[in-house]
């Protein structure tokens, strides 16, 4: 596990910002997808019907969980599949470690999982000596350049095709200054195709899985989750608990949202659903809470749980499009990422829920209907609480709250004296102020409004009028 | 007590003692449309190709027109043994990485996105459609249907030990944005739309 | 609306202090409208700044203030959807929750006052200039006062049904109709570098369709804006939407 000390999301987004091109083409790209999502959304005339269905699906997986997990793995072993319990990270990759160790094999083909992001298993199994290869192209690209995805769905899209060029100069030996897409498309996919054929165990993660069939469906667009579990003797397939669905039929609601929130396609190229190992081989479903129940426990937050991880509250998010994904300094990005973190690691994480403005385009493109902002303000509330919050900010707020509930102290008369124009921070003049490196101060009134209506108002005309 | 007891004991303690009630699916999936012209469409539009034909003899025609014959071509669909081998369904799977072309039958298909329903078996082997350099799926015209929830209605408790939804060539645009087809899987999708 | 009804004006408190010229609008524009319209003189501030910034629990002094000052009146009306909003969010008294309740209820924004209680869905002012219309976020997505880009349903605006009926007035559409400004309260000094990247993005939108003016329905996001332009040495100029569509004689 990574012991690097922490960049804040401002400051890791003052550096994102100091290339205004990449930010900008970052945020174009970005909202490109916004407006396909928006398109293929606009097209389903009974789309907000669906959202509202699929958010229901989970409430009432989230108020029965404990009976669907039951009903779920009974089924999963009638069907031929190993299950196995994981209370966090480390119990999971011990998991997957000891399914590894078992069949004397030290090489994974893997899948996209933000699970094992989250649990860190690629740094955990390099440890003990097991190699770990990402099938996924923008995953396998961020792994040779050992950074962590910047996107659940997207895990390149901070990079341009040049850096996408020069790793793959450097690691597979394409062409120097060749940066067309298809050609190391076409390069990364003759040494994964490779990769598969030779790995005995993939992982990949699972998108749903059903309580009342035991299959879980996974979903792709490139087909790697396929290519490895096919060819594997061993398929590992790793999830959050929350990722449970009651019914079979219930995969229609979120099928239909899932990929066209994501990418704007009317469905991913590849949905599959497992329900039975071939014969002779094995698959293994690892079952993780890892802080889950602890969110489940947490009324304002439980919702987030209904998360399917298509990434629209990112594409949507004006600083997340601003700031990339690695600013937030989390397995999980963007919006929806500022709500997990937190429960996980409440320190760690303190300066996510700040990370928005709150403008709640986020919630609106949320598939499942997940309240992101107001719970980004909730969350707000609780780490002021905790006391996660500097000292200094909580004596400039104390004093603001003292000042803004006694109207005598705030309207001392004078320009000098006005209480907003020293606190708000459009007017302090002064290198600390971060409002002035880049904006100007509004201009200072000869009379504020209040000192205008005492004399221009109807009642005080009237008044003048009777003396 | 073990890490499932504890789990499950934890989550018991924190959800919500009422359940929510599921929602009625059936209002769902009444859009009207014309169902192969959109089928067509969509299809067209995710990177897929589709040629009509009134039966087998006019697919194999368009295959050997179309295909080097002299190359790997595999099916499970008996009609098509003049263009394509039948007996590799109990090879290693790994052996099938040569193959040029894999032709099978789809139980169905979805208009709204495009997507072909297939099970195991139908597939001979589950790595046959993804494996393959390209992919031809044939379905009956008749067996297209609107959207995924009467897709979910026709699969109804099917048994399948796998069984997936394609939708298309395999795609990847991780770089940059840009759509290239072929990822790891076919790179390219053809539908013979059967009458 | 019923006769005499009198309405509690409410002016954010750096309204207030720096942008008077907006509060003097709304008076004037509710007064033409026929509204009885008073301000009362102890309001502060309604605690929004230091609840979004996490400290909700030290807002109940602004709170019994605010119920203080305005129980009193039929509507409280605020050139700011997300002063108002904040308020129909957030207004609460242990002692007086009945009463606080009811003044959430009765706290409206100035353009949907103008077009939901008052019903009036013209106003005949008299505005020469090519304007963008900045949807703030909390007025828009959280006060619903006009339609979000995100959803599928049919389009509405309450503040450019208003707008579209002054005369000479040529309303722009903008690429990209509601994103959000930057501004986000304490956020456009503690996350300072993408809050300016935004509103200068903002801005670009607007000069791409060459106005004149922004307006807006929020002055805490003109205010940003403004900052930028002037930064910029810009010709475009803000301007809070009251100030529109107070420029007609009665």
């Amino acid at each position: 596990m990574s012991s690097k000390k922490i960049i804040e999301h401002s400051e890791a987004a003052t550096r994102f910002n100091k290339d205004v091109e990449r930010v900008n083409w970052h945020d174009e790209t970005l909202w490109f997808v916004r407006e396909k999502r928006d398109r293929a959304a606009h097209n389903i005339p009974d789309w907000e019907l669906l959202r509202e269905t699929a958010s229901q699906i989970k409430n009432n997986v989230l108020s029965n969980i404990h009976d669907y997990l039951v009903e779920f793995e009974a089924n999963a072993q009638k069907n031929g599949i190993i299950v196995h319990w994981a209370a966090d990270a480390k119990e999971h990759n011990e998991i997957v470690h000891s399914i590894m160790a078992k069949h004397d094999v030290k090489q994974m083909v893997k899948s996209k999982s933000m699970l094992t992001e989250e649990c860190h298993l690629n740094d955990y199994l390099a440890e003990k000596g097991i190699e770990v290869i990402d099938s996924d192209l923008g995953e396998f690209i961020v792994q040779l350049r050992k950074e962590p995805p910047s996107h659940i769905v997207l895990p390149a899209i901070h990079l341009k095709k040049e850096d996408v060029s020069e790793t793959f100069h450097e690691h597979l030996g394409t062409e120097k200054g060749n940066f067309d897409p298809q050609y190391l498309t076409e390069s990364a996919r003759l040494t994964l195709r490779n990769t598969f054929l030779t790995r005995k165990v993939a992982l990949t993660g699972v998108n749903f899985a059903i309580a009342e069939t035991g299959e879980f469906v996974v979903c792709t667009n490139e087909g790697n989750a396929d290519m490895g579990a096919h060819l594997a003797d061993v398929h590992i397939a790793c999830m959050g608990f929350e990722k449970l669905i009651p019914q079979r039929k219930h995969l229609g609601v979120f099928l239909r949202l899932l990929a066209r929130s994501a990418t704007g396609q009317p469905i991913t190229t590849f949905s599959s659903h497992f329900k039975k190992p071939r014969d002779g081989k094995e698959i293994h479903i690892v079952i993780v809470d890892n802080g889950r129940s602890t969110q489940l426990g947490r009324e304002d937050f439980k919702n987030s749980l209904k998360c399917i991880r298509c990434g629209a509250c990112m594409n949507t998010c004006p600083v997340y499009r601003r700031s990339g994904g690695h600013s937030y300094h989390n397995a999980v990005a963007g919006p929806i990422g500022a709500i997990l973190a937190p429960n996980l690691d409440m320190s760690k994480n303190a300066d996510l829920p700040f990370a928005s403005t709150l403008c709640g385009s986020c919630t609106n493109v949320c598939p499942v209907k997940i309240d992101i902002h107001d719970q980004l303000y909730k969350w707000r509330q609780v780490l002021v609480k905790e006391g996660h919050t500097p000292a200094a900010k909580t004596v400039a707020m104390k004093t603001m709250a003292t000042v803004l509930a006694n109207p005598m102290i705030f309207n001392i008369a004078g320009k000098s004296g006005r209480f907003v124009m020293k606190n708000i921070p459009a007017l302090v003049n002064n290198k600390m102020n971060k409002w002035y490196d880049q904006r100007e101060m509004p201009s200072v009134p000869e009379e504020s409004f209040r000192e205008w209506y005492k004399k221009n108002s109807r009642e005080a005309k009237a008044k003048k009028d009777e003396q | 007590m073990s890490s499932k007891d504890q789990i499950l004991q934890k989550i018991k303690n924190s959800q919500p003692n009422i359940v929510a009630d599921l929602p009625d699916l059936n209002i769902l999936g009444s859009d009207q449309f014309e169902v192969l012209d959109t089928y067509k469409t969509v299809l067209k539009n995710i990177g897929g190709d589709f040629v009509e034909v009134a039966n087998y003899d006019e697919i194999s025609a368009y295959l050997k027109q179309n295909y080097a014959l002299e190359r790997r071509i595999i099916t499970t669909v008996p009609e098509l043994s003049e263009v394509a081998v039948l007996d590799w369904k109990n090879e290693d799977p790994h052996l099938l990485q040569n193959v040029e072309l894999t032709i099978i039958k789809a139980h169905f298909g979805v208009a709204e996105n495009s997507a072909l329903w297939v099970t195991d078996d139908i597939l001979g082997q589950r790595v046959a459609p993804f494996i393959t350099q390209y992919l031809a799926i044939i379905v009956n015209k008749s067996d297209i249907i609107p959207t995924m929830h009467q897709a979910y209605e026709r699969i109804g408790n099917q048994e399948y030990g796998f069984g997936t939804f394609i939708a298309g060539p395999s795609k990847t645009a991780d770089i940059e944005q840009s759509l290239v087809l072929g990822a790891h899987g076919a790179r390219g999708l053809i539908v013979f739309l059967l009458e | 609306m019923k006769k005499n009804m009198k309405i509690g004006l409410f002016i954010p408190c750096y309204v207030d202090q720096f942008y008077p010229k907006v509060g003097i609008a709304t008076y004037e524009l509710l007064q033409k409208l026929g509204c009885e319209v008073h301000f009362p003189m102890g309001q502060t501030c309604c605690g929004q700044p230091m609840a979004n910034s996490g400290y909700q629990y030290l807002t109940k002094g602004c709170d019994a203030n605010f119920i203080a000052n305005f129980a009193g009146f039929d509507y409280i009306v605020c050139p700011s959807g997300s002063c108002v909003l904040h308020v129909k969010d957030h207004l609460h008294d242990d002692k007086q929750e009945e009463l606080a309740a009811e003044m959430r209820k009765k706290v409206f924004e100035l353009t949907e006052f103008i077009t939901d209680i008052l019903k009036v869905d013209h106003i005949n002012g008299n505005f020469p200039f090519r304007v963008g219309m900045h949807a703030s976020c909390h007025g828009q997505r959280g006060l619903k006062l006009s339609q979000m880009t995100e959803l599928n349903a049919p389009f509405f605006s309450k503040p450019e049904q208003l707008l579209s009926k002054i005369n000479g007035l040529d309303l722009v559409s903008l690429s990209r109709k509601d994103e959000c400004c930057g501004f986000g309260g304490t956020f456009c000094v503690t996350e300072e570098a993408v809050s300016v990247k935004m509103g200068q993005d903002r801005i670009k939108d607007h000069e791409n369709h060459h106005v004149d003016y922004i307006t807006g329905g929020d002055m805490s996001c003109l205010m940003h804006l403004e900052g930028i332009l002037k930064r910029q040495k810009s010709s475009i100029k803000t301007i809070h939407i009251a100030e529109i569509l107070n420029s007609f004689e009665n």
